[in-house]
């Protein structure tokens, strides 16, 4: 018993000793991000690092389920806890922004002209109020998928390159059972999946419209154009009859499809590459998003989870997040974000990495984002519904490509019009 | 408590015993419904520390959102459509369980099974059921020469095929509680009936439903509150496009989380919620006032 308390009161005096003898004080900050296995994972190396290479600070990290994490930022920060630097989807800035959660990345440490030299260009889509708020360690950008067998077995032997060519692929490799039901799809389309993406930022633009104006503020798309537009996509189903809506069931049904070797093409997003990897039995590709002709104009949609730092992170806890914030963001760890967790890095200096860009499968999407957008989503969810149900009223109920796109565009102006209104009043 | 009589000390413990559930059902039950209340007449985006008061603007947006009136009307739709079919399917089963003698308990699993299969999984099974490409149903129909339907990628079959699901998935539950109900009518009354005359129809019209009444209201009132509440099962069925197509399927709940968890309104969130409140406490006090009628013989 005796030494039991002996060595308790040993270790607590060496402990207390650890605390105050460094002579400096060790500064201890926050890091919130949503769970996610091979992420966590990274993190914790990195902070290992981090911590090594700035032996005055030490980062706890901690992670919560992706469906509670706005919430349990909800509950902690009005408690006075929570991070100092904070994972959060670039869409939600606006929302992370007006509630006082985020301050502005500091000039001195991040100055604007030098982000938009270094990252890549959608990045401008992330500022808000004239400012940045927050910097993304990994993005994300779509590419076409294709399964090699179903494409060689229809006599083709490259990917499509134009969005003809992508038609006529799509075609042939469709499969239909004796009552005209398609058992094969040509393209695993789904609105609700990646496509609303391709249609805003690709088809649209593509077709020659931009669907908003430069400040975001209103909608623009809905012009004869944008119709076209809109009618070459619906037209897959109704016309070309190359995809079904729904084909398999679920938010990703159009992947399952694929990976189970039931659609012969797919749009969908870079970090889809781990489970078409792990489950597609058919030799499959990774191709860039065709175009309107050879050499016509590219787009692409990009995303991105930032990093920013809280209002919490004050005085010398700052002066860590900064330091913390800058070496997330910084070469050799988008390097590693890579490798172990599949996510594309956000540096320009990496994105011009000739081993990148040759890589077969993150080389196409690599090469898309020298071009992606970002939308400046304030109500992501809405925003997505407005689209996908402009599809379904043209390929379900008929409505003509213009009549649904006007509406379509009303819609999505009154839901970007009450945003705007509601920061006017504040 | 030495000056106290043994009745009342008593009665204080029975009373400290039950002010345990007292305060869990004021904590877990009334002190959200309470707070809700609260949000629903403020602006809150869930992780602001503010929520300044806007008075009755939420109940005012909604009344002017067409997605909230439509997903009002499907909800009536879903009530009026499932809850005779469950009750009618429910009390035949019931009845024509009761003339069996062997494998009554087997059968009686085999309706309630789907009440205790988790209602994701049951979701996913449906939805796949349903498929136009590769679905059962479609097959059968196409077998029959029929042309395939789109069941739930079309707005106007989607919410019945929905109503199909809860109402397979409800009927064990739905026996179950018929049988009780059955059991407990006195055989005097039909042998008595018999005697004089009486048969089928008659026996039915005239000592089964009306003896019957208080186990129809519980299941009309019980399986109303489901209905209103519909969540999971249109969730499940119509994942990629929650409440689809073109919210064809969309329920208030279902809009109460679209709105709260996934817009981030919480304070037009919480408004639904208590129109919703008031929607079922109305229908739940009108049913119990229309359909009870106490029957004594």
């Amino acid at each position: 018993m005796r030494v039991v308390v002996a060595v308790l009161v040993a270790a607590i005096m060496l402990l207390s000793l650890a605390g105050t003898g460094t002579g400096q004080q060790r500064v201890s900050i926050t890091y919130w991000q949503y769970f996610f296995e091979s992420k966590v994972k990274l993190v914790d190396q990195l902070i290992k690092e981090f911590e090594a290479q700035n032996p005055g600070i030490q980062v706890v990290h901690e992670n919560f389920p992706y469906d509670a994490y706005n919430q349990k930022v909800a509950s902690a920060v009005p408690a006075g806890q929570g991070p100092d630097v904070i994972n959060l989807f670039y869409g939600w800035v606006p929302l992370y922004v007006d509630s006082r959660y985020l301050q502005p990345l500091p000039a001195d440490a991040f100055p604007p002209a030098q982000i938009e030299r270094e990252f890549v260009p959608m990045i401008k889509n992330s500022k808000f109020d004239g400012k940045y708020w927050a910097l993304p360690t990994a993005v994300r950008s779509l590419a076409l998928f294709y399964n090699m067998d179903l494409l060689r077995a229809a006599g083709f032997g490259r990917a499509p390159v134009t969005w003809d060519e992508f038609v006529t692929m799509a075609e042939r490799t469709t499969v239909r059972d004796s009552a005209g039901r398609i058992t094969v799809e040509g393209f695993g389309i789904s609105p609700d999946g990646q496509d609303h993406h391709l249609i805003r930022e690709v088809l649209f633009r593509q077709w020659g419209v931009a669907p908003y104006s430069a400040d975001g503020r209103r909608v623009t798309y809905a012009t004869p154009k944008g119709a076209e537009a809109l009618k070459w996509y619906t037209d897959l189903v109704t016309q070309r009859k190359v995809g079904v809506i729904g084909f398999f069931p679920g938010g990703s049904g159009y992947r399952d499809a694929f990976m189970a070797g039931r659609a012969a093409m797919i749009v969908d997003g870079s970090f889809a590459i781990a489970s078409v990897r792990s489950r597609t039995k058919a030799a499959w590709g990774v191709a860039p998003l065709p175009r309107p002709s050879v050499g016509g104009e590219a787009s692409n949609f990009g995303s991105y989870w930032v990093h920013g730092l809280t209002t919490r992170a004050q005085g010398p806890r700052r002066e860590a997040a900064v330091k913390f914030l800058q070496f997330l963001v910084s070469e050799p760890v988008q390097r590693r974000w890579l490798e172990s967790v599949g996510e594309l890095p956000s540096r320009r200096s990496l994105i011009n990495d000739p081993k990148l860009t040759a890589d077969p499968i993150f080389g196409p999407f690599i090469q898309g984002l020298g071009y992606a957008r970002a939308t400046f989503f304030i109500d992501e969810v809405a925003q997505r519904q407005v689209i996908v149900d402009a599809v379904n009223e043209v390929v379900v109920n008929g409505k003509s490509p213009m009549q649904a796109l006007q509406e379509a565009a009303a819609k999505e102006q009154k839901i970007l019009d009450e945003f705007w209104a509601k920061r006017a009043r504040k | 408590m030495p000056g106290l009589q043994l009745g009342t000390r008593r009665a204080l413990w029975a009373y400290a015993f039950l002010l345990v559930p007292l305060a869990f059902f004021l904590a877990i039950r009334v002190a959200p419904a309470v707070s809700s209340l609260y949000i629903s007449l403020h602006e809150w985006n869930v992780i602001s520390p503010e929520k300044p008061f806007v008075g009755l603007r939420n109940f005012v947006t909604l009344s002017r959102d067409p997605k909230f009136a439509q997903a009002a009307v499907n909800t009536v739709r879903y009530v009026l459509a499932g809850i005779p079919v469950q009750l009618a399917l429910g009390l035949a089963v019931a009845m024509l369980l009761r003339r069996i003698n062997r494998f009554r308990g087997v059968f009686r699993a085999l309706y309630f099974l789907p009440f205790v299969t988790p209602i994701v999984a049951a979701s996913w099974v449906w939805q796949w059921m349903y498929s136009e490409q590769f679905g059962p149903l479609n097959q059968i129909l196409v077998a029959l020469g029929l042309p395939a339907q789109p069941f739930l990628r079309s707005p106007t079959q989607a919410l019945y095929g929905v109503t199909a699901m809860v109402v397979w998935q409800y009927l064990g539950f739905q026996v179950v509680i018929f049988l009780a109900g059955l059991e407990a009518i006195p055989r005097a009354y039909y042998e008595a009936a018999q005697v004089d005359g009486a048969s089928g129809w008659y026996l039915f019209r005239h000592i089964t439903v009306p003896l019957l009444n208080p186990t129809l209201v519980f299941s009309a009132v019980y399986s109303t509150i489901v209905y209103l509440q519909l969540f999971t099962q249109v969730l499940n069925m119509t994942f990629g496009d929650q409440g689809g197509p073109l919210a064809g399927t969309l329920t208030m709940v279902l809009y109460v989380y679209q709105l709260g968890f996934q817009r981030f309104k919480m304070g037009e969130a919480a408004a639904a919620t208590a129109v919703l409140f008031v929607a079922i406490l109305a229908i739940t006090l009108l049913q119990m006032r229309v359909l009870s009628r106490p029957v004594e013989y």
